[in-house]
């Protein structure tokens, strides 16, 4: 389908702006032409954008089963509250006592959240997980500053089957990465632990339910020999829609915690974004916290004295439309609502790791979380037919592929969260899907290897992509 | 009570059964009792949506909505064309992810590609990347990969965004990077102040154009001692000036960065907004973020991938350059159907319009009492020296006029856009010289 | 798959040809077919310092980058910055696409003749 640009036609516009009611002035010295925006109708435009909405796969148009991302159903309601002129028309800069609603909804998520995970504050400021990851770091390196051992402190431990985030945020809050092998059992193995935290182990950043979607038993084993070390404990929040309202990180030893509220709380993922990475602590981190921090006093909303904060991470408050619609969510689900949605998240990825473990090999055995990793090993040595192969037939199932490839430490991974939000019928659909590929892998694995079949595209050639990035339109006859 | 969970109680139990689990707690067997939450979580009881969303309303009717905007400061409310709001409200955008499987996401990996290619024409740079979380973040990552073995230190002009620069500060509290400050003269950055700070060790120098005050920086002369000194140059630009002003490219940056809200998202107390970043094409692997590419699919047909991925944390982990994952996209989308509705003409006029009717309210306010405090060239927004300052903030509040931004002991920061009327500054005027009066 | 008798090859998969105190390094035909479509190549700096046994540069395929490690200790003379624009040239040609040339090479590690290296990989699978 052609390209905004290649549907440009000189001369055509929307009519937008009235005319000027006051006189001109123009800077001294400005552009040498004008930026070749498309030139286009708004029939034009509308269609386009219908045109590649029908080319994109959201929640809404199907099963979403893409591991370690949560894609639940986006409540239409929060899309409601979200579009609340007086959410949306406010400025961040008002007068606080002119924007008390929005510092409500701060205070008000707040408080929830930190009954949710065991903390005593948070601030929303962080835009996205790996933005909160970053912040939460940067409370660990205030809090040994503070101490004296900032500089001594300086090595953060993750496990090697952690996303990828966790061990670049680490580096980019200036920590030396230590890599924990995990066992075989795919938990955190307590003898390789203890051999690695020292005078010099500043955190470990550990996600529980871990990534390989299993809760680790051993937790309060594990936050004990960090704490002991003088260390502090991290939870990268990624897996919190397994456990919420069963469990609190801040029970499991954890000093501070990254959310995603576009994940756990049911804010939509946008095509890759908007997020909202909040962050929590206990009391004892609180003072490090991003400033401006507010508070209601006597009735009135100021801004809170914060000497040792590390700093502001964003401008303004974070992605506070996202929060309206994490509030949204948890006031519907409240106390019966979130726990709830954890079981069910956990009992449909057991449900369908059931239906699919006699065919396709687990790469752990035994009960999983809310989501769990098949190895496609095994099919791969008998068929050839990969991971990747599997992915691209489900896409002909008009089913999103899960997680590919990763945990890293699982060959030919496939990794499936469904979610809380799937019905039955769902799940028993893409359970047949899978096996009706694994029967036509045994007997036609070159019907696999060309799939997907009736896509948008075949497969993309993606090295030739990467050799020669051609990153943007040029008009015809330009040199890039 | 409210729930989204589809499965009846009824077939909860069969799956139950199914997966050979007793019960809740069975399911949940590797969770010890020392943190399991017997009692459930300590929270109020839920609600149903119209009672959630009562909430909500009741919540937003405490926020002030202001008729009457004259406060910018990073922030700006602008026209949004009716076009923006319909179509990124579309589910299929709303709803999916990154699109890491191409052979279904070619509508969000196009919309993507056509972003980047709207970013390169308004800064003139080679390359764009999908976005990242805002313009202070994004001038902080700008920073960062600026930063060599020998080049550390991170020159930040007085004339950024407070917000900014202290983003970026965070930033480098983080990476151990050491910042320092150029002083601005007559509300412009000090060219010889700049020349002093430069040195060997320089990693970047980055400014705002037009800067926090309004005014319009030297940005050539600015670029050129820059690069005399071997260091970075980043401009974070104001997306809308970019309609008028000379381009970043055109002024030798080697990085343009910006807060991409006035390019259609509501002001929404922050957030969601949206950090843009070009390059160009020599910093191309550094740009942190996702990256859509062109290529073909195996038919021959032109397919769009998210492309240059070995630069990312999930590949390259703690040696990545940024720990980038979830970005800004429905915001990158947002200022794309923007952009492409304004068309190159719109964008000027908008531009133009900004700047005429600033320029209109800052002669009525000085005629009114307030004097401005800069004599130089500026685009949307000045300073004034405000005497009586909380009388007259109050005054206008009263009559539904957010009035410009206080800063330091007496001035006010004053923002005028296309969408203020010459009626509404006249009588803002009245207001104000009432007050002084 | 091909692994030329002139050259010493090195167990994390570089070649080495020797001319005096200079070394020309590049990746074997076994690690370009291991690696698939390599895509980019991060390089040093003339001037630079490589030591041996720690990473020179790294290559980049779709979805992995691996690190190149230097085979010895020298100074960086020269690299080949065709690659930069046609990193296909290792997977079609792998011992004319030298990666780097270090001079003043003070040590190396010791190195494997190609029929050592031919057994080396077979014992790794």
């Amino acid at each position: 389908m052609k390209l905004l640009m290649e549907k440009s036609c000189e001369g055509r516009s929307l009519s937008l702006l009235g005319p000027c009611d006051v006189p001109l002035v123009q800077p001294s010295r400005t552009r040498e032409q004008p930026p070749r925006l498309p030139q286009l109708s708004e029939t034009e435009l509308s269609r386009h954008y219908s045109a590649l909405a029908r080319r994109a796969h959201g929640v809404n148009d199907g099963f979403y089963p893409l591991g370690s991302c949560t894609m639940k159903y986006n409540p239409a309601v929060n899309e409601e509250a979200a579009a609340l002129r007086g959410f949306t028309a406010v400025h961040p800069l008002q007068p606080l006592h002119t924007a008390a609603g929005c510092l409500e909804v701060l205070a008000e998520t707040e408080e929830r959240l930190c009954a949710v995970t065991g903390m005593d504050a948070f601030t929303f400021q962080p835009a996205a997980g790996a933005h909160g990851e970053f912040t939460g770091l940067l409370l660990l390196k205030a809090y040994h500053t503070h101490r004296g051992e900032g500089a001594v402190r300086n090595k953060i431990l993750v496990p090697d089957s952690a996303h990828g985030t966790n061990p670049a945020s680490a580096a980019m809050a200036g920590y030396q990465v230590v890599n924990l092998p995990s066992g075989p059992d795919g938990c955190v193995d307590l003898e390789a632990l203890r051999r690695a935290v020292g005078p010099d182990t500043a955190g470990l950043m550990l996600t529980n339910p871990n990534t390989v979607g299993l809760f680790d038993k051993n937790i309060l084993e594990i936050t004990r020999i960090v704490h002991e070390a003088g260390g502090l404990c991290y939870y990268d929040g990624a897996n919190l829609n397994a456990v919420m309202g069963v469990a609190r990180p801040g029970d499991m030893g954890f000093d501070v915690v990254h959310l995603n509220l576009h994940k756990t709380f049911s804010t939509p993922h946008g095509g890759g974004g908007p997020g909202s990475g909040p962050v929590g602590c206990k009391a004892f981190l609180e003072a490090y916290l991003p400033a401006p921090r507010f508070e209601k006093k006597d009735g009135e909303w100021r801004e809170k004295p914060c000497p040792e904060t590390i700093g502001r991470v964003r401008g303004f408050q974070g992605n506070f439309l996202v929060v309206v619609r994490a509030l949204t969510y948890l006031l519907m689900l409240g106390r019966e609502g979130v726990p709830e949605a954890a079981r069910n998240a956990v009992l449909n990825a057991n449900y369908m790791k059931a239906g699919l473990e006699d065919l396709y090999p687990m790469a752990y055995p035994g009960l999983c979380m809310h989501e769990f990793v098949m190895s496609l090993e095994k099919l791969k040595e008998e068929t050839g037919v990969t991971a990747l192969d599997v992915a691209k037939a489900l896409l002909d199932e008009g089913i999103h592929p899960p997680t590919m490839y990763f945990p890293l430490i699982v060959h030919e991974a496939l990794m499936v969260e469904p979610t809380e939000t799937e019905p039955k019928e769902t799940l028993d659909e893409a359970v047949e899907a899978l096996r009706a590929i694994y029967q036509k892998a045994k007997e036609d694995p070159a019907y696999l290897k060309a799939c997907p079949h009736h896509a948008q595209i075949g497969r993309p050639d993606e090295v030739n992509a990467a050799r020669h990035p051609v990153l943007r339109y040029r008009p015809e006859g330009e040199q890039g | 009570m409210g729930s989204f969970v589809p499965n009846t109680p009824a077939q909860q139990e069969e799956m139950l059964r199914k997966v050979g689990c007793e019960g809740w707690r069975d399911l949940y067997r590797d969770v010890p009792e020392e943190v399991y939450l017997k009692e459930g979580p300590d929270l109020p009881p839920g609600m149903g949506e119209q009672q959630a969303l009562a909430h909500m309303e009741e919540l937003a009717d405490k926020n002030r909505v202001f008729p009457h905007i004259f406060r910018g400061a990073g922030a700006y409310a602008h026209y949004i064309p009716a076009i923006v709001g319909r179509v990124v409200r579309k589910e299929s955008f709303l709803t999916s992810y990154t699109p890491y499987q191409a052979e279904i996401s070619q509508g969000i990996l196009q919309a993507i590609f056509e972003y980047q290619t709207m970013i390169c024409e308004l800064t003139g740079l080679d390359v764009s990347n999908a976005s990242v979380y805002d313009g202070a973040t994004a001038a902080a990552e700008a920073a960062a990969l600026c930063a060599e073995r020998r080049r550390v230190r991170v020159l930040l002009s007085e004339g950024l965004p407070p917000q900014v620069i202290e983003t970026v500060r965070t930033y480098c509290f983080g990476s151990g990077l050491p910042v320092e400050t150029i002083p601005l003269t007559e509300g412009v950055t000090d060219l010889g102040a700049l020349e002093k700070a430069l040195g060997p060790d320089a990693a970047c120098f980055v400014m705002a154009q037009p800067n926090y005050y309004g005014m319009i920086e030297p940005a050539e002369e600015l670029g050129q001692l820059v690069h005399k000194a071997g260091a970075r140059y980043v401009m974070s630009c104001n997306p809308i000036s970019l309609g008028l002003l000379p381009t970043p490219a055109q002024c030798g940056a080697d990085l343009a960065v910006g807060e991409g809200q006035p390019l259609g998202m509501p002001l929404s107390w922050g957030g969601p907004y949206l950090g843009y970043m070009a390059a160009t094409a020599a910093m191309m692997r550094k740009l942190p973020g996702r990256i859509v590419g062109q290529t073909r699919d195996d038919k021959g047909e032109r397919a769009f991938v998210l492309t240059l991925q070995a630069r990312e944390q999930h590949i390259r982990r703690e040696k990545a350059g940024s720990n980038l994952c979830s970005n800004e996209a429905l915001c990158a989308l947002t200022a794309s159907v923007y952009l492409a509705a304004q068309g190159p003409e719109g964008l000027r006029q908008t531009a133009l319009q900004c700047c005429s009717k600033a320029h209109y309210l800052q002669k009525v306010l000085e005629e009114a009492g307030l004097e401005p405090v800069y004599q130089g060239e500026f685009f949307h927004e000045f300073l004034t020296r405000a005497p009586r300052r909380e009388a007259l903030l109050k005054r206008l509040e009263e009559e539904g006029y957010l009035g410009g931004l206080p800063v330091g002991e007496d001035q006010l920061l004053w923002c005028a856009t296309e969408k203020n009327t010459r009626e509404e500054m006249d009588r803002l005027a009245r207001l104000v010289k009432e007050v002084l009066a | 798959m091909n692994f030329p008798s002139e050259l010493q090859y090195s167990k994390s998969h570089e070649w080495v040809r020797r001319q005096g105190d200079t070394a020309e390094i590049g990746l074997t035909d076994y690690a370009q077919n291991e690696l698939g479509g390599i895509v980019f190549v991060n390089l040093p700096q003339v001037g630079d310092e490589v030591t041996m046994g720690e990473a020179l540069g790294d290559v980049e395929s779709v979805k992995s980058v691996s690190d190149v490690y230097s085979p010895v200790s020298g100074v960086v003379s020269e690299v080949n910055e065709a690659l930069l624009d046609t990193p296909e040239a290792i997977n079609q040609d792998p011992y004319g696409a030298w990666l780097v040339r270090v001079e003043q090479v003070t040590g190396s590690e010791e190195l494997l003749s190609a029929q050592e290296y031919e057994e080396h990989i077979r014992t790794e699978q």
